[in-house]
């Protein structure tokens, strides 16, 4: 493992070099409890000693430009490279959030354009592009829903529906909101069990949280049906967009039933995701709920465009400006880069290429629903567990070896052993081939050389980390004794 | 798997131990091994009402976060604060740890739950439905 920077430290080499002093010296009286006795720890070291210390780091890492990132349930697309000359026009990079509104009249023009994108291809009437990141657009989502029933004057809804199959956001967004979370279960198929549905409906459950399609990968056929159960029983219906790549420009929420909704800039519109964000999740609501978007709202006038803070039924403001406004004009390049058809097509090849992957996995890794799938797909390392302990946690590690980023593993929950594996639209199929090839021969090494597997990985800086220690005994400082 | 002969069992693979109107509440050595490595637990308050079937704690593992449900409802009267520095106990001995104690309100509640011969069979059916 390399050093870090304290342990290269060379006392007297330094990267700095200060003007003598040209005020006059105070002498502030600091009360003497407050001042330092020891030296800090800093680390001494030249300027070049530093960059080729981050340098580094950063060959350690891994991106979806160094290669396949399978990560499902994260979209992890590709970045198109000219949204990221598009945010540095001076045009947006030189804009200062407390300009005045027609001062900025084209930013507010590409964030109203973008507002009207976002609602064709969902199907919804209104957005705020505030939120910034998925979580924190549950939240907006959630708070919409409970200012809603609120205005009603319907105080009895205490509850949230969630499937098992959800992603732990969604049950942790209800809780945050003051919400009872109640689970609905997963049928045979993987797919909502109407009848526990039904069972679980009735005046006291605000709204129903749904991926759509779900965490299987699996399309929820029965929308109609629950968008129908959870209506007539005065409930709301949330859109968690997670999983929007796999239906973008073939089918919308909004047609399916959906009230509110969240997008992923990040995910499903190619912005940078993961230590490379930031994220944004704009909220859309129908036009029943456009009353309690947050403020501000944005406008269109007949002289120009204008940031509406006269809401009296928001639920208030929830990010400072305008949201993570960089992410917005990269989301906004690509979709214009793409256009309807090619966002569309997009959509088409991430089905595709998960469906490529799931046929030509399934004689090596046990698929629980194996059959067409969206965007993404669940096998599991159940064989090789039950026939020589390999477990998928080993897969994994085994897959770091060959140079690819790992798959979600153990989610969702209800699938053991799960690895749940996205391709996204970007890879080819000489690379998904190539990926594939890899899988079997881990497959292979289970069943005959296990221990490459159970003791994989063998060709990185750190080897197999001791994950339970540390949980438990977790080291966050430095301590140079 | 263990399964003790003299406990009951929620279908949330919580064991309980009644004493009196005492509701001594653990989890299962299927839920521990399910679960993986313990890293954390995190507790109720004491003095808590709580009604059957309730979450009253989160579990985290190395794998996954789960709920803790309660089997009965009543009053949190004890918890297990061992198992806050040494959440491993759970791993090492599930059926010596109890995470906590509830003072039951309805002495029939016991009556739903399973005996360990229920409970062997429906950890088989939870295996097989995979």
């Amino acid at each position: 493992m390399s050093k870090l920077l304290f342990e290269k430290n060379v006392p007297g080499s330094n990267a700095f070099s200060l003007p003598p002093c040209d005020v006059p010296e105070q002498d502030i009286a600091i009360p003497a409890k407050f001042l330092r006795q020891t030296e800090m720890a800093l680390p001494e070291l030249s300027e070049v000693e530093v960059v080729r210390h981050y340098m580094a780091l950063s060959h350690q890492a891994y991106g979806v430009d160094d290669g396949l990132y399978p990560l499902g349930s994260c979209t992890m697309k590709y970045n198109p490279k000219i949204n990221e000359w598009a945010v540095r026009l001076p045009g947006w990079s030189c804009l200062h959030p407390l300009q005045a509104p027609e001062t900025v009249q084209g930013a507010l023009e590409l964030m109203y354009e973008t507002e009207r994108m976002l609602c064709e291809i969902g199907g919804m009437d209104a957005f705020t592009l505030q939120p910034a990141a998925g979580a924190h657009g549950e939240m907006t989502g959630v708070m919409i829903i409970k200012a809603y029933h609120q205005h009603r004057k319907d105080e009895r809804r205490k509850k949230i529906l969630v499937p098992d199959s959800a992603h732990g956001t969604n049950p942790a967004t209800a809780h945050v909101m003051g919400y009872q979370v109640v689970e609905v279960k997963s049928n045979h198929r993987g797919l909502v069990d109407l009848d526990d549905l039904q069972a679980k409906m009735n005046d006291e459950v605000a709204g129903l949280m749904l991926t759509n399609p779900n965490t299987l990968g699996l399309f929820e056929e029965d929308i109609e049906d629950i968008a129908r159960i959870v209506h007539e029983d005065g409930g709301l219906l949330y859109y968690d967009g997670a999983n929007l790549n796999a239906i973008m420009g073939v089918a919308r929420p909004g047609d399916m039933g959906f009230d509110v909704v969240h997008y992923n800039l990040h995910k499903t519109f190619s912005t940078p995701h993961g230590g490379g964000g930031p994220g944004s999740g704009p909220v859309g609501v129908k036009s029943f709920l456009s009353d309690f978007l947050p403020q501000p709202v944005l406008i269109k006038e007949k002289d120009g465009y204008r940031l509406d803070e006269d809401r009296p039924l928001a639920i208030g403001k929830i990010h400072s400006f305008y949201g993570n406004f960089a992410v917005v004009v990269k989301a906004y390049a690509y979709i214009k880069a793409l256009g309807s058809a090619g966002i569309r097509e997009a959509c088409q090849y991430a089905v595709l290429n998960a469906n490529y992957l799931r046929c030509k996995l399934k004689d090596y890794y046990e698929i629980p629903y194996d059959r067409l799938c969206k965007h993404e797909f669940v096998a599991t390392g159940r064989w090789q567990m039950e026939d020589n302990g390999v477990s998928t946690l080993d897969i994994a590690k085994r897959l770091i070896d060959f140079g690819y980023h790992p798959p979600t593993v153990y989610f969702p929950l209800i699938i053991k052993e799960a690895m749940m594996l996205e391709p996204t639209e970007t890879e080819s199929k000489q690379r998904l081939d190539d990926f594939i090839a890899v899988m079997q021969e881990i497959a292979r090494e289970a069943r005959e050389e296990p221990r490459q597997v159970l003791e994989a990985p063998h060709n990185t800086p750190v080897l197999r980390v001791d994950e339970v220690q540390a949980a438990r005994n977790p080291v966050v400082r430095y301590d140079k004794s | 798997m263990d399964i003790r002969k003299d406990l009951l069992y929620s279908d949330q693979h919580e064991w309980v131990r009644i004493e009196d109107d005492k509701a001594f509440i653990g989890i299962t050595d299927y839920a521990q091994e399910n679960l993986g490595d313990i890293v954390f637990v995190e507790m109720p308050e004491v003095d808590r009402e709580v009604e059957a079937e309730e979450a009253v704690g989160v579990i985290e593992s190395v794998k996954a976060v789960a709920d803790l449900f309660s089997p009965v409802s009543g009053t949190i009267v004890e918890i297990n604060e061992e198992l806050e520095d040494a959440p491993q106990l759970l791993n090492e001995e599930p059926y010596e740890q109890h995470i906590l104690v509830v003072s039951m309100s309805e002495l029939g509640e016991a009556d739903d739950l399973m005996n360990a011969d229920d409970y062997a069979r429906f950890c088989e059916e939870e295996e097989q439905r995979g």
